[in-house]
């Protein structure tokens, strides 16, 4: 007959050592961690995947890294088949830090001109036709330098048009939103004050910009052109569509090149799970995620230094 | 009495309809320090920007009378600003050294103006630290960032960069309320040494650093200029009801 009275008191004891504020704490402390631990648990788990995939073909013994690295033939269906990923690399690079260069200076000047220049038309019509720039997806960027970027080329220059400017030019449009808006919050994170500082000591407009506000607010820049090329190395398809995938380092702007995107997105479809190709594919794909790692890493230094 | 430095005759400043100050008349006297004090929003600060043209870059600004610096109305359009900005010092009330050097912190304006000789410029850092009483304090570490510097070193810095393109004028815009006591004493020492080479204008909220520091006081009250005397009579005697209210903290 005491087992129900002992049980009722047992529940009565719970209420009081688990009030609601303290189960509530403990649910959102729960889905926080959950949420925490399957991001963690997927992150590491593409990495794994990646990297299993990637180094099987050196583990194996079938093609040495450096092989990878510094060949510069790639004909996987050969006899040998020959895995020499060098035009890739260079092409990615080449484009990458092209459109970098190209795209820079425009975005700088954009930023300049809004917030310093004319902030109030930069506000309104400026930031979001860039946004807007933004949000267009890449295969309509490859569509339009297809048909547009393409046939200048081979209007203006000898040869196809297809080729490393081509690709520089469309993937320049493509970053100048991002170099544009870091810069832009870059220059409207300015201590108030520095301005006047140097318009006081006699400087012009000019001089303050180029002398004071660009040294100022340097490493914030770099940090929009990291991310930028960046976001350049990654994309794939814009670049496919203009490049001319010719897997050969190339030797002038015009002539027609690859990347580790573009050649990954074009042969994966032919190649089966498993095999040579399939896993240097895999390859590429780990330089690409280590690229991706030495670029936040460079982010994150810059970001440091832009704090002192 | 000694020279004019310069004066204003009837100067109005407008932001838009506003008009912020209402008809001043000063004269200047060089070499000597004028405090302006009055409460908030009077146009003491406006005054002061619009004596080296620094209202020139704010929207909607509007400026009507006559400034005059050794004659010449710098109003005037045919007024080279880059020229009369460096006749005229300018530091804030929130230090704003620049995110460099200490060393070239100050030699930032000179080369402006043209110094590019490395003795020359090394010459002009020291001398101008050293008129600052901050050259003890910084000479080890030159080229060390000057936002290291403690609030109050960082403020002589800025002094010592306005002086260092050797303007005639120092304009202050309350340029020690921003910082602790100590600092505070330093800034009033410096304002009482510089007052030998330089005419200072100095806008202050705090009553005592004006009579402390100051020769002449300007009173001012919602853009009017109220009163304009010796500080001594200011302070002591005032013609004017609302310049003893104000000084006997009756209100402001």
């Amino acid at each position: 007959m005491n087992a129900p009275v002992r049980s009722v008191e047992a529940a009565g004891d719970r209420v009081a050592r688990f009030p609601q504020h303290k189960r509530e704490e403990w649910i959102g402390r729960l889905y926080a961690y959950a949420c925490v631990a399957l991001l963690v648990v997927t992150i590491f788990s593409i990495v794994w995947f990646i990297a299993s995939k990637g180094l099987t073909p050196f583990v194996s013994g079938a093609i040495r890294f450096s092989d990878l690295l510094f060949g510069r033939v790639w004909k996987p269906e050969g006899e040998p088949a020959l895995f020499g990923a060098l035009p890739f690399l260079a092409g990615s690079a080449y484009v990458s830090f092209l459109a970098a260069a190209i795209a820079s200076p425009f975005g700088f000047c954009a930023a300049v001109f809004m917030t310093q220049i004319a902030p109030k038309l930069g506000r309104t019509v400026l930031q979001p036709a860039i946004e807007l720039l933004a949000g267009i997806p890449s295969v309509v960027y490859g569509f339009v330098g297809l048909s547009v970027i393409v046939p200048f080329l081979r209007e203006v220059f000898e040869g196809q048009g297809y080729g490393i400017l081509a690709g520089s030019l469309v993937l320049s449009i493509m970053i100048l939103p991002t170099i544009t808006s870091i810069a832009t919050d870059a220059l409207h994170t300015l201590p108030a004050g520095l301005k006047e500082g140097s318009f006081a000591l006699g400087a012009t407009r000019w001089q303050t910009i180029y002398r004071l506000i660009l040294p100022t607010t340097l490493p914030s820049l770099l940090t929009g052109i990291v991310l930028g090329i960046s976001r350049a190395f990654g994309e794939a398809l814009a670049v496919q569509m203009v490049i001319g995938n010719a897997p050969f380092v190339p030797t002038s702007l015009l002539q027609s090149a690859a990347t580790l995107t573009s050649i990954i997105t074009l042969e994966m479809g032919n190649t089966i799970g498993g095999s040579l190709h399939n896993n240097t594919l895999w390859s590429l794909a780990l330089i690409l995620l280590m690229m991706t790692f030495l670029f936040v890493f460079a982010v994150r230094f810059l970001e440091r230094r832009a704090k002192r | 009495m000694s020279d004019t430095a310069f004066y204003t005759k009837d100067l109005s400043v407008f932001y838009g309809e506003k008009q912020a100050i209402k008809k001043v008349s000063i004269t200047f006297p060089e070499r000597q320090v004028v405090a302006f004090i009055g409460p908030s929003g009077c146009g003491k600060s406006t005054f002061l920007r619009s004596l080296n043209r620094m209202n020139d870059v704010i929207p909607g600004a509007r400026v009507e009378g006559e400034i005059r610096i050794g004659g010449r109305d710098i109003n005037d359009p045919s007024t080279d600003v880059v020229r009369l900005r460096q006749k005229i010092g300018m530091v804030w009330q929130k230090p704003n050294p620049f995110h460099k050097s200490i060393y070239e912190n100050i030699a930032f304006g000179p080369r402006y103006h043209g110094v590019k000789d490395k003795r020359n410029l090394d010459e002009i850092v020291e001398s101008s630290l050293r008129k600052t009483a901050l050259w003890d304090e910084v000479k080890d570490r030159l080229h060390g960032s000057a936002l290291a510097l403690s609030g109050g070193q960082q403020q002589r810095l800025c002094i010592a960069r306005s002086i260092a393109v050797q303007p005639s004028i120092l304009l202050m815009d309350e340029p020690a309320s921003a910082l602790d006591p100590v600092s505070t004493a330093k800034i009033e020492e410096l304002i009482a040494e510089l007052k030998r080479d330089y005419s200072i204008v100095i806008v202050t909220h705090n009553m005592y650093q004006a009579a402390r520091v100051s020769d002449k006081t300007a009173f001012f009250l919602m853009g009017d200029l109220i009163e304009y005397d010796e500080t001594q009579k200011m302070f002591t005697n005032p013609s004017n009801r609302a310049t003893d209210d104000y000084i006997s903290g009756r209100f402001g």
